[in-house]
């Protein structure tokens, strides 16, 4: 690796998951939030930037600085889905790169299981050219792109159902997992379809749940008392809104953000030690693979299969058990942040990658719309 | 939702509904780059002309993907199963639609031809039919 050290993250931790009983998103956010900064050594006095992305407000970083008592001189609501957050931490070492600001705070909350915000059936705009046929959006889309990869390259069920099981086999390890007990090849295949190729099993969990990132200058970060996780590199990209304008269902925009953080970042694809990337459903891992070129196109299914991603396979990914089976409150990219920190810091325990030093964090949002990569190093 | 997407017609989008209505599929093409346009823009995503002009299509066309929707929801929840697809129109754009008929026939790549769907006396779809 040799790129510069500009900004590093200091602090992560998690909210209450699963079913949170009756909190609010505010309250998730705030919890994660202490946490992470007590993590990090540092008070929320310190904080000057402050990052989130949600729908349950029209200005969140407004509510959410006023609720934590912080006033924020940089703040920054990009909301792309699930990608957002690793795009916050590209952003923050942007701006801590240029000398606007020295910690911030990057927060996501979330009560999509216990108190879900109402889904509109309304057509807004360039929705009214796809709502009306009734697809249901997320597991629809992606279920078009595994057709299609099925089509053209060979790619089946059970090569996607790998995906599921390896993960699960890490969620074993992780007390914080929502789902935890393990599964077979032929569980997924025999759980219900809900669009076809895609059985429920191959679908995210629906959780609540918060987290907080703690990015800080390389000033900042050398004095506090966890060792720092430094942001290497970073690339951002998106190719659509709506499914219909996706050019090729079986290439991402993690091909455009992949390259841009590697080459950031100065590292290589063998020299990734472990992978936190983002699992809405089996097949977006398989895409993602693909298009971030640790396989050739087409090759993603045989990259996972003989449990290549589960503990002690080849290639750890989804090391907390992903949203397939730890939590997925809606946008999940903060937890791959989150459990891609910790296994850098070695502190994952029984589900700890042996001497990873290095490890990509990639997030996808909307249906395959929007992807953000971040390559994360410890000394 | 049926009565939402007259809500949310305007200028913009109008020619497209008001075309359905009469049994014709309306799409637009550039006057500058030639390229097809689907979805109603004012400006051409290609070449960021703003001379458009409407055009129907010839409504035939191959399947992209498709997906057999096993769970849906809110004013959906009953049409299930149903047949989900991408469709690419032979004039080069693709739309998002549904497929009726033999649902053991469909598969990617077959030729389709666009039939309406009068979902409400004055709401019809482009839904599409193997040819
Ligand atoms: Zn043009």
């Amino acid at each position: 690796m040799n790129s510069e050290r500009v900004a590093a993250i200091v602090g992560v931790a998690e909210s209450g998951l699963g079913k949170a009983s009756g909190k609010n998103v505010l309250q998730l956010q705030a919890q994660a939030a202490k946490a992470a900064l007590d993590d990090a050594g540092l008070t929320k006095d310190d904080v000057d930037a402050l990052f989130t992305a949600g729908n349950w407000a029209w200005a969140p970083t407004l509510m959410l600085a006023e609720y934590l008592g912080i006033n924020p001189k940089y703040t920054d609501s990009t909301n792309i889905g699930g990608s957002s957050f690793e795009a916050h931490v590209g952003h923050a070492a942007a701006g801590i790169k240029a000398g606007l600001f020295n910690v911030a705070l990057i927060t996501y909350g979330s009560t999509n299981r216990t108190n879900p915000i109402n889904v509109s059936y309304s057509n807004p705009l360039t929705g009214q050219y796809e709502r009306p046929f009734g697809l249901p959006g997320t597991v629809g889309s992606y279920a078009l792109a595994a057709q299609r990869h099925m089509y053209e390259y060979g790619t089946t069920s059970e090569q996607l159902a790998e995906i599921a099981v390896a993960t699960r086999k890490w969620a074993s390890l992780n007390e914080k997992a929502y789902k935890r007990e393990p599964i077979e090849i032929s569980d997924v295949l025999n759980s219900r379809l809900i669009a076809e190729p895609l059985h429920l099993l191959d679908c995210c969990l629906v959780t609540d749940g918060g987290g907080a990132v703690i990015v800080a200058s390389k000033e900042v970060a050398s004095n506090l008392k966890k060792s720092p996780v430094w942001i290497l590199g970073h690339g951002e990209s998106q190719s659509h809104h709506t499914i219909s304008n996706m050019p090729d269902l079986t290439v991402t925009s993690a091909r455009e953000s992949g390259a841009a953080a590697f080459e950031m970042a100065g590292v290589t694809h063998d020299e990734i030690d472990v992978a936190e990337i983002y699992d809405s459903f089996t097949i977006t891992v398989l895409l993602t693979l693909e298009s971030l070129g640790f396989c050739k196109p087409g090759e993603g299914g045989a990259f996972v299969s003989g449990q290549r991603t589960a503990p002690g396979g080849a290639f750890p990914m989804n090391t907390n058990g992903g949203g397939l089976s730890y939590c997925h409150p809606g946008m999940y990219g903060i937890f791959l942040l989150i459990e891609g920190v910790r296994q850098l810091r070695n502190e994952c325990g029984e589900r700890q990658v042996k001497d990873a030093e290095i490890a990509l964090v990639h997030g996808t949002g909307g249906v395959l719309s929007s992807t953000s990569t971040v390559i994360l190093g410890r000394d | 939702m049926v009565q939402k997407i007259q809500d949310t017609i305007d200028e913009e989008s109008r020619p497209f509904w008001d075309g359905l209505k009469k049994n014709e599929l309306m799409i637009q093409q550039c006057d500058d780059c030639a390229k097809h346009i689907f979805y109603p823009r004012s400006i051409c995503p290609h070449c960021f002309s703003d001379n458009i002009s409407w055009k129907q299509s010839n409504g035939r066309g191959a399947i992209y993907s498709y997906t057999t929707i096993h769970q849906a929801f809110g004013p959906f929840k009953d049409d299930v199963p149903f047949v989900a697809a991408l469709v690419d129109l032979d004039e080069g754009v693709r739309m998002l639609t549904r497929i009726v008929g033999e649902r053991e026939q469909i598969a990617i790549n077959k030729r389709v031809k666009v039939t309406f769907h009068q979902l409400k006396d004055d709401l019809v779809l482009p839904y599409f039919e193997l040819e």
